[in-house]
């Protein structure tokens, strides 16, 4: 958790890259992340596949169903984060993914495999503040950081609930949609980064259909952190096993962009 | 009987005060909508707001006696209720033959196939086309399975003229051509999914992912007592219209309650609808069927028999799934209840044991499809032939003088192609 707090810097946004794991198999995932390191993100999200992907569009959908049709299980995700530490041990991990795959072995038992695991914190989905007892008190109590999303329709009666108990960053889903489609209008993006940031000291992250270097350095204009999943996700899908060069060819074209953007 | 105009809020359980009494199996859900540990609000955030504020017009028109005379008059003369309550009188015959000595209970139908549009799905769709015409949207999505729901939700557009966009899944669009047809002469859009396994679930994953898109001005239809809070509660309340009825009828008809109360599980919601009403009643006796499907050892749709709690489309419940939590495929031959999860509340049922669960497969539901057209005279679909078969297997094992009830919850003109093929007959 350490880890996430010095992560963002001060003097420009971090970068944030989405990539599910086991795609295309377990074996693969070692490498893109090593790329996505390599080519300047600062914090890796590393997806847990689910059959049901409800909250996202086709790239990741698709992601997902070539994880599970490689094989891939719920160790494999934590070998992966497990040698991913090893390798990388400063450089934060977040686990992203949906309540049941992250629930069904008891919520004490996945915040100690995040802990074994190295991982400093976890992104759920579909466990709003709601149901967080279902998650969250397991994984505070291991100091696994809960990070929560905002989206345009949380107003301002909700805001606080959700930054209750909050840590590691706060994840701005700047658009009301699924992944991968749509991009926020940057006047949007500003007016809700500042409005989350007078409640808040926690880093704001904003993600949600970000592709281009020129869209990643205008919102790290006005965010503590970019985040970007399908365009990654979708170079994947293209080069398979051989795509940790352009990933990497990718997220330098993100993270210079980033780096003069301020 | 039906023109008796009572609020909801006297109607509903949770509101009133006896049923508030903590020995009541019809107080749930609790404040955040859980049943036991069941049930809940498992969405992503974009959708809380949404629900938060579903729930709030809920409680409001629950309170306002216009939209239970709303509700009720369009039940009345739009859908055609109250159902007849029927004594199937061959089909006991026909169950006695085959039973020892005393034994064969009468068996009655709940006759909810003759609704409008041919099942029990419509009473939900008009609940919640009325909410949602109180809270303004202006777009209409739902799921569906069987394309029962497809077709009552594309109804009820077209009756309150709302644009209306159906997901289904690919491989249930090709068993039931029929409803196809009819929810695009409705008027309604039907989106193929093709994603999973291509049947209702995924058709639940795609119209999540539309409402998450569309949340501004779109209402979600849900076809079931399932899905995030408050939907299991409203639905199950549109529905239990089917139980209060059968209740009232059977009390005039025969002066006492059923015995024993028989009903087909998809999601749940004709079943909780018929049960509700009677769940504190102790004497009445309920079983819920599941979709056993080739067999229980095999592929099927019995979360609660082959499954185990987990989380997916909104809530926690009994679901058929692998050690990671990653969702099995359903096997039915009957698309509505080709679904690996079920209402919360019967997960609930289950455990609190006042509701006892079995389940039918494929081939019983096929003949028991044919034994009530050759005994009764009446076609029933597939999911209500599942009930069918198992009231066949308990009313042997009942006395001559008791009853035993069945939720006909639906018309099986949509599935004569599916039965022709299974029964190796081209039409
Ligand atoms: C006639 C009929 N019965 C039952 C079902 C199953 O749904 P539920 O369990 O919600 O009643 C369906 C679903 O499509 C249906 O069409």
């Amino acid at each position: 958790m350490t880890r996430l707090s010095s992560s963002f810097p001060t003097d420009r946004a971090a970068l944030i890259t989405f990539v599910t794991g086991g795609d295309p198999t377990a074996a693969d995932t070692g490498a893109i992340l090593d790329a996505l390191v390599e080519g300047g993100a600062d914090i890796i999200e590393l997806g847990m596949p689910f059959t049901d992907p409800m909250a996202d569009g086709p790239a990741i959908q698709a992601a997902n169903i070539r994880s599970l049709s490689a094989g891939t299980k719920t160790a494999d995700l934590f070998n992966i984060a497990t040698d991913f530490r090893e390798r990388h041990p400063t450089v934060p991990l977040v686990l992203m993914g949906y309540a049941n795959p992250m629930t069904i072995r008891g919520a004490d038992w996945f915040a100690d495999a995040c802990i074994d695991a190295g991982v400093d914190g976890v992104i759920c989905v579909d466990i709003p503040v709601e149901e967080d007892d279902s998650l969250g008190d397991s994984l505070r109590a291991k100091d696994v950081a809960v990070i929560r999303l905002a989206t345009p329709t949380t107003d301002a009666a909700r805001l606080p609930d959700i930054l209750k108990n909050a840590s590691g960053f706060l994840y701005y889903v700047s658009v009301a949609g699924i992944t991968g489609l749509q991009q926020a209008a940057q006047a949007s993006i500003q007016e809700a980064v500042s409005r989350l940031k007078a409640g808040t000291d926690l880093p704001v992250a904003v993600g949600f259909g970000v592709r281009t270097p020129e869209q990643a350095a205008d919102i790290g204009r006005v965010a503590d952190g970019v985040v970007v999943g399908s365009a990654i996700v979708e170079i994947i899908a293209e080069h398979g096993a051989d795509a940790p060069p352009h990933v990497k060819a990718y997220v330098k074209s993100l993270s210079d962009a980033i780096r003069s953007a301020r | 009987m039906w023109t008796e105009s009572l609020p909801f809020a006297k109607r509903f359980a949770h509101m009133t005060k006896q049923d508030k009494l903590s020995n009541s199996f019809r107080n749930q859900p609790d404040d955040r909508g859980h049943f036991g540990q069941f049930g809940g609000r498992y969405v992503a955030e974009t959708l809380m707001p949404l629900i938060l504020d579903l729930e709030k017009h809920y409680r409001a028109a629950q309170a306002d006696p216009t939209f239970a005379e709303e509700f009720d008059d369009l039940l009345e003369h739009y859908v055609g209720r109250p159902s007849p309550l029927y004594f199937a009188e061959r089909l006991t015959d026909h169950v006695r033959k085959e039973a020892p000595e005393g034994k064969g209970a009468q068996i009655w139908f709940k006759r909810d196939e003759l609704n409008h549009t041919g099942a029990h799905k419509i009473n939900n769709c008009i609940g919640q086309i009325l909410l949602a015409k109180r809270m303004g949207k202006k777009r209409i999505i739902a799921e569906t399975g069987a394309g029962q729901h497809g077709v009552a939700t594309a109804t009820v557009c077209a009756r309150f003229g709302l644009p209306c966009v159906i997901y289904m899944g690919a491989t249930d669009i090709e068993r039931q051509k029929p409803n196809i047809f009819r929810m695009r002469l409705l008027g309604a859009e039907v989106v193929p999914v093709t994603s999973g396994s291509a049947t209702l679930k995924d058709a639940m994953n795609d119209a999540l992912r539309d409402w998450v898109t569309n949340v501004h001005d779109t209402f979600y239809i849900i076809g079931t007592a399932a899905g995030p809070h408050p939907y299991p509660e409203l639905v199950r309340d549109f529905q239990s219209v089917i139980g209060r009825e059968a209740r009232e009828q059977m009390l005039e008809r025969t002066g006492r309650l059923p015995d024993m109360l028989v009903a087909a599980i998809g999601g749940g919601s004709n079943a909780i609808g018929l049960f509700h009403p009677f769940l504190d009643d102790p004497d009445v006796e309920m079983l819920g069927i599941e979709a056993a499907g080739h067999g229980l050892e095999k592929e099927h749709a019995a979360s609660l028999a082959g499954g185990k709690p987990g989380i997916l489309h909104g809530n926690k419940t009994y679901l058929l799934q692998d050690e990671d939590g990653q969702i099995d495929e359903a096997h039915s031959i009957s698309a509505g209840l080709d679904y690996p999860g079920i209402g919360p509340e019967h997960s609930w049922l289950k455990e609190s044991g006042r509701v006892r669960y079995d389940s039918v497969t494929d081939t019983e539901a096929l003949e028991a499809f044919q034994l009530l057209c050759g005994t009764e005279g009446i076609i029933p679909a597939l999911e209500p032939s599942h009930a069918i078969a198992a009231v066949a297997r308990e009313a042997v094992k009942m006395d001559k003088d008791q009853i035993i009830l069945a939720n006909l919850c639906g018309r099986g003109d949509k599935d004569i192609f599916t039965v022709a093929e299974a029964l190796g007959t081209e039409i």
